[in-house]
């Protein structure tokens, strides 16, 4: 939340529809992204109920468990999802194309599974049903079939990648129009799919706010799960559940998952009329990244486990890895949007301003040999707060980092490395000439030296010495789901 | 006090007052500055109904699956004596128990009314504190009571109350699930709030009998089914926090005057008045709507509506963010420049003027 966003937030009450948060769409989103929207039973830790899956709006699949305490039902449910959400992530491998990268692999997928849920209630759904899932065995005395645990590896592996920003694999909707939108109502009333909607593209006729109280009655707009009305469980669905009849329960369910399968879809539509941001394939290119060497691992039975509880080591390398990422996704999106830029102008920590003196000859002697250094001075109205030696990146030239020289409001002196040219003057038009209107902000690659973690040989008894080997277990396959 | 008392009663007209439970109490705690919650919930007046009678009906109600399942684990922790119960006492939590009794409350005799189990738990338990020795006896739905500005609020915990080193615990029960050590933390906070009303009460009726008041300890026992099975765990909750935050709550009630004394004498929230005269006195006591309360009070729609164009509807953040300016037509006049900052806001409205030309240069 900052003011930039609280602003708009003001502007969407007085105009009664979702204003702007950005310029361009910062989410990448597959032309066949499969979208799952799962009902769990109220009461229940995860006992699915239904769920409505496909990668085309046009023919979904509608998965429904007739007795949702029952666990050969439940396990029958889980294979049924497994088959489809599998075949989904095959699909994706069929082409593949060279790693221009110098690490990872040589070749990756061209393609990789994005999985969207309506909300964060659907994303911890999906960590839970892994969690259930994924210790499960196909021999033995609790055996199930081979798909439910590959399942439960691949739900697991789409809810950790969720945590990393700039992730498209495993999204919650209303997060991703949250992020671009801002309504005239409050965070917690965003969390509704079809409030959110209604103040994005209200329904012929109505504006926001109208739309968004029609969408609080339940019987318009069920909830979108995976939590169920509560009166849509007193008065229709318990009674369809003991009738035994799965017609009617059928009917039942399709009523609460067919409203929201369509909002799923005009949100995509929505997303998809915002032209991408300019860093978006290269995000979607670090997924799939890690979506061929996840899939290679699980080919060559070299999968890690997924353990119940991270151990210290890992839970703080993965921490200092999501941090790092989280700061290198902020400053692509400012770049590729002056809208998010503008966040940090307010911030004070990107400036705007103009050219006002210049030495593009200047030529650092310091070392061995010179190299070309320009000086601009640039002349900004921004409240910045800025110390010599800061490093900023202006969108205009992203491959040219310019160092704070000598600030004297408002006047700032940068000088400027790289994107010139590999001659000791600069290439035409590869450095800001004078009366050019100029925007700097946080650099993307400023390299930021990774958390030095000590092995988890070497975890220090503060934090619970080295934690013993992971081995699955029976308990672990056996493990109750009631 | 009595006084009190009797302006409550006329304010809530000739209805029955609404019971308390320990949910209600808990809710105390939750908005603590809203006035109006804190006169209707005093006067004990049914908020539900008044919300109803003024076109707002609150969407409240539990799924029949949640309260079914939250019954079958009660009833399986406590099946067999406590058999399930004591096991995870002693094993998970270390406690030494001896050789237990076990003294269901739900009924005296088959009489079932609220003073007379009241006097039963308190007897009983007057009778356990007094032993030298743990009387290692597990109390099965002990009736309690807290005294709710002027009224009794009678308690029925589905709560197993024993006592283990000199001291009681109380035991809460609850369904949802703990995951690989790890519970939902709004399901958690809320539960330990409840719990604190639980001790809170003991405290009180053993406080009455003369013994201190750290003979209830301020750490509760959580029973929730572990992982995906119906097997229960149990985990100590520190409830110190929620404890202090209630008595300060539970003090402020009979401050409630001062609220009182500015309301007109003769009004009423009577539902049989008409829906306008009630929404006229209702708008009498100030509120302090926040997002919030969506989930923690009937009256919630009503106070939305009538906080609309204000800041504060779009939660705290946001009004925050805004620098506490509450009114959205002072925030874009402010934007905008049409409006001179009043003092104190000069340095938000400077904010809010660069804020508003970098949206204008962007989106133009």
């Amino acid at each position: 939340m900052s003011l930039l966003t609280a602003l708009a937030r003001a502007q969407a009450v007085e105009a009664g529809r979702a204003q702007p948060l950005t310029t361009v769409r910062h989410t990448y989103l597959s032309d066949r992204p499969l979208v799952l929207v799962p009902l769990a039973l109220a009461g229940e830790a995860a006992a699915p109920l239904a769920a409505m899956v496909g990668d085309d709006e046009a023919a979904p699949t509608t998965l429904i468990v007739n007795n949702p305490r029952d666990r050969t039902q439940r396990f029958s449910f889980v294979a049924e999802l497994a088959g489809i959400v599998l075949s989904y992530v095959n699909r994706r491998t069929r082409t593949v194309e060279p790693n221009p990268a110098s690490r990872g692999t040589k070749m990756r997928y061209a393609d990789a599974p994005q999985l969207l849920v309506p909300n964060a209630g659907g994303l911890e759904f999906i960590r839970l049903l892994g969690r259930s899932t994924r210790f499960r065995r196909t021999y033995g005395q609790f055996a199930v079939h081979r798909s439910v645990p590959q399942l439960g590896q691949w739900l697991t592996f789409f809810r950790d990648r969720a945590d990393h920003a700039g992730s498209a694999m495993l999204l919650a909707l209303t997060e991703v129009l949250a992020a671009h939108w801002a309504t005239g109502q409050s965070n917690l009333e965003d969390a509704s799919l079809a409030a959110l909607l209604g103040w994005i593209d209200p329904a012929e006729g109505l504006d926001g706010p109208r739309a968004a109280a029609l969408a609080e009655d339940p019987l318009l707009w069920p909830p979108a799960g995976p939590s169920t009305d509560p009166s849509f469980d007193n008065e229709i669905l318990a009674p369809a559940l003991t009738s035994g009849n799965p017609r009617s329960l059928e009917t039942a369910l399709r009523s609460q998952l067919e409203p929201t399968w369509g909002l799923m879809w005009r949100a995509v539509r929505l997303l998809r009329a915002l032209p991408e941001g300019a860093s978006v394939p290269v995000r979607w290119a670090a997924d799939r990244d890690v979506f061929t060497a996840y899939q290679a691992s699980i080919m060559d039975g070299a999968a890690l486990p997924q353990p119940r509880v991270d151990s210290a080591v890992a839970a703080a390398g993965r921490l200092d890895r999501l941090e790092r990422e989280q700061a290198r996704y902020d400053a692509q999106r400012a770049l590729d949007d002056p809208l998010v830029m503008a966040e940090f102008r307010l911030a004070g920590e990107a400036f705007a301003g103009t050219v006002v003196a210049a030495d593009p000859k200047r030529r650092d002697t310091s070392g061995k040999r010179p190299v070309l250094r320009p000086h601009i001075t640039v002349e900004t109205s921004d409240p910045v707060q800025l110390d010599p030696g800061m490093t900023f990146v202006s969108p205009a030239r992203p491959a040219q980092t310019a160092t704070v020289v000598e600030v004297d409001l408002p006047l700032v002196v940068l000088e400027l490395a790289g994107g010139m040219g590999r001659k000791l003057t600069a290439d035409e038009g590869s450095i800001p000439g004078l009366g050019e209107a100029v925007t700097y902000g946080p650099a993307t690659d400023a390299y930021q030296p990774p958390g030095r973690l000590p092995s988890r040989d070497a975890t220090p008894w503060t934090h619970g010495g080295p934690p013993a080997e992971y081995v699955p277990s029976d308990t672990d396959a056996g493990e109750e789901w009631s | 006090m009595d006084r009190l008392v009797e302006r409550l009663d006329r304010l809530r007209g000739p209805v029955a007052p609404r019971n308390h439970n320990a949910r209600t109490i808990a809710a105390l705690t939750s908005n603590p500055g809203c006035a109006r919650r804190g006169v209707l919930d005093a006067a004990g007046v049914n908020k539900g109904e008044i919300a109803r009678h003024l076109g707002f009906p609150s969407g409240y109600g539990q799924s029949r699956f949640a309260i079914g399942r939250g019954n079958a684990f009660e009833a399986q922790v406590k099946a067999d004596g406590c058999a399930d119960l004591l096991h995870l006492l002693r094993e998970r939590l270390g406690l030494s128990i001896p050789e237990v009794a076990y003294a269901d409350l739900s009924t005296v005799g088959g009489n079932a009314s609220r003073e007379v189990r009241y006097a039963r738990t308190r007897s009983l338990l007057a009778r356990a504190a007094g032993d030298h020795d743990d009387a290692g006896t597990m109390f099965d739905h002990p009736m309690l009571r807290l005294e709710i500005a002027g009224y009794y609020a009678y308690l029925e915990p589905d709560l197993i109350a024993f006592r283990a080193g000199g001291r009681f615990y109380v035991v809460e029960i609850k369904s949802f699930p703990v995951i690989d050590g790890q519970a939902d933390p709004a399901k958690v906070a809320a539960a330990a709030r409840q719990a604190a009303v639980y001790v809170l009460a003991m405290r009180r009726l053993l406080a009455e009998l003369g013994h201190p008041g750290d003979v209830v300890a301020d750490e509760v026992v959580l029973v929730c089914p572990e992982n995906f099975a119906n097997r229960p765990t149990a985990s100590l909750v520190d409830v110190r926090r929620q404890l202090s935050v209630l008595e300060r709550q539970l003090g402020r009630i009979t401050r409630l005057e001062a609220v009182l004394d500015a309301l007109p004498e003769t009004m009423t929230l009577d539902p049989a008045q008409p829906a306008g005269d009630v929404a006229t006195s209702v708008r009498a006591i100030d509120a302090s709507y926040t997002p919030d309360c969506l989930g923690t009070c009937e009256m919630a729609y009503f106070c939305r509506d009538e906080c609309h164009g204000s800041t504060r509807a779009l939660g705290r953040g946001v009004h925050d963010d805004l620098g506490g300016v509450d009114s959205v037509d002072t925030v874009l006049g402010l934007a905008r420049g049409t409006r001179t900052p009043g003092v104190g806001q000069e340095e938000i409205a400077s904010l809010l003027r660069f804020a508003h030309q970098l949206r204008e240069e962007c989106l133009s």
